[in-house]
């Protein structure tokens, strides 16, 4: 096997008026690594590289970047999968600002999560030791609490990336729903209410980008419909 | 919750109710039409005014033209809002959309009643 052509997105605000890619040789011996030991490679090569990451196996959520036109954790995600003619190329998670070559803000993911009030509401008084739920009632989570916030879906949704500051996109809504299905949660009403206008969920086409890239395997597109169902069943 | 005046139903609950009724009185008209003229050959002037002579298929008409205009509107906002980020264009575009849906459904509703 001969070098892999690696070509990295690179924008420093501070030296560069536009964007370039740079393209770097990575010998990686044959090995079948992670994207992101090549990453790290590279970085010994040129310094000067900025990129997100932290726990380096798919727990921080903080390596999220596209990956050959794929989003995806860079650090779970090994070249076989994603090299193509022994070329890969990296950029930034598409459709967030970009702070520095793969570092996006998700200022905007943010408080799209932040929006969906995530937290458990409940305005019944407090039993003295804790609020039990039945194994089925907790089955319910399952699929929902596991997101790490990412970003690897809503920064993949064409919805998002018209109405970033409307629509709450994918992982927002998969946290949204993680409440409504919540049997501690009594703030049901009101959490629907938000969501009912025409943009908030509604501006999901159904597209399934998100489903297709979510590292945990979650899927928001059917945790979009249950909500749909709530709100049609509250309303008619 | 994200505020809005421009879109049909002032909700994206029935915006998307909506969107799937119309589409299903639409399907239903087009399966119906196809079919129609399927049975009917050698189409002539008067048995297709005959049709449109009866009350019932000129309800059923008018429902399907009422279903196009929603159905469009609906959509057609969606793709502007999605679009045309500057807010003069949009409504500009909006504006013209609305006019050529109004100007078709009386344009219809003439054809089915008149002559
Ligand atoms: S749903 Fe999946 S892709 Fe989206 S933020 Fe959560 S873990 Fe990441
Ligand atoms: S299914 Fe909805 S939320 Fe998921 S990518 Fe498509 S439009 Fe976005
Ligand atoms: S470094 Fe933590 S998820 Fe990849």
């Amino acid at each position: 096997m001969s070098t892999l052509q690696i070509s990295i997105y690179r924008y420093n605000p501070e030296t560069d008026s536009v964007p370039y890619m740079q393209e770097f040789e990575l010998d990686t011996q044959g090995r079948d690594i992670m994207v992101l030991n090549a990453l790290e490679m590279i970085k010994q090569q040129d310094s000067s590289m900025a990129y997100r990451r932290s726990c380096r196996e798919g727990v921080c959520g903080s390596d999220g970047m596209n990956m050959n036109g794929k989003n995806g954790l860079a650090c779970v995600t090994p070249l076989s999968e994603v090299v193509k003619d022994n070329k890969l190329v990296l950029r930034p998670l598409p459709g967030l600002p970009v702070i520095r070559d793969l570092v996006v803000d998700m200022g905007v993911f943010y408080k799209q999560y932040e929006s969906i009030q995530p937290y458990l509401q409940n305005d019944t008084t407090e039993p003295t030791m804790e609020r039990l739920q039945s194994p089925e009632e907790r089955e319910k989570l399952d699929g929902l609490y596991e997101c790490i916030l990412c970003a690897c879906c809503s920064t993949a949704c064409p919805s998002f990336w018209w109405n970033p500051d409307k629509f709450v996109g994918p992982a927002g809504l998969l946290q949204a729903y993680r409440f409504l299905a919540d049997s501690r949660d009594t703030a049901t009403r009101e959490r629907l209410a938000r969501l009912e206008d025409p943009f908030s969920l509604f501006r999901c086409r159904g597209i399934m980008n998100c489903v297709a890239v979510c590292p945990k395997g979650l899927n928001p597109t059917r945790a979009i419909g249950k909500i749909r169902e709530m709100l049609l069943s509250n309303a008619t | 919750m994200v505020t809005n005046i421009t879109n049909l139903g002032r909700s994206g609950l029935s915006d998307w109710l909506i969107q799937r009724v119309s589409a299903i009185i639409l399907a239903v008209y087009a399966v119906f039409m196809v079919l129609y003229l399927l049975f009917h050959p050698g189409l002539d002037y008067a048995t297709w005014s005959g049709l449109f002579s009866q009350t019932w298929m000129r309800i059923f008409s008018l429902l399907a033209f009422i279903s196009i205009a929603a159905h469009a509107w609906v959509g057609l906002w969606t793709v502007s809002t999605d679009y045309l980020k500057q807010t003069g264009a949009r409504f500009a575009f909006q504006a013209v959309v609305m006019l050529a849906i109004f100007v078709f459904l009386v344009w219809g509703v003439q054809v089915l009643w008149g002559a």
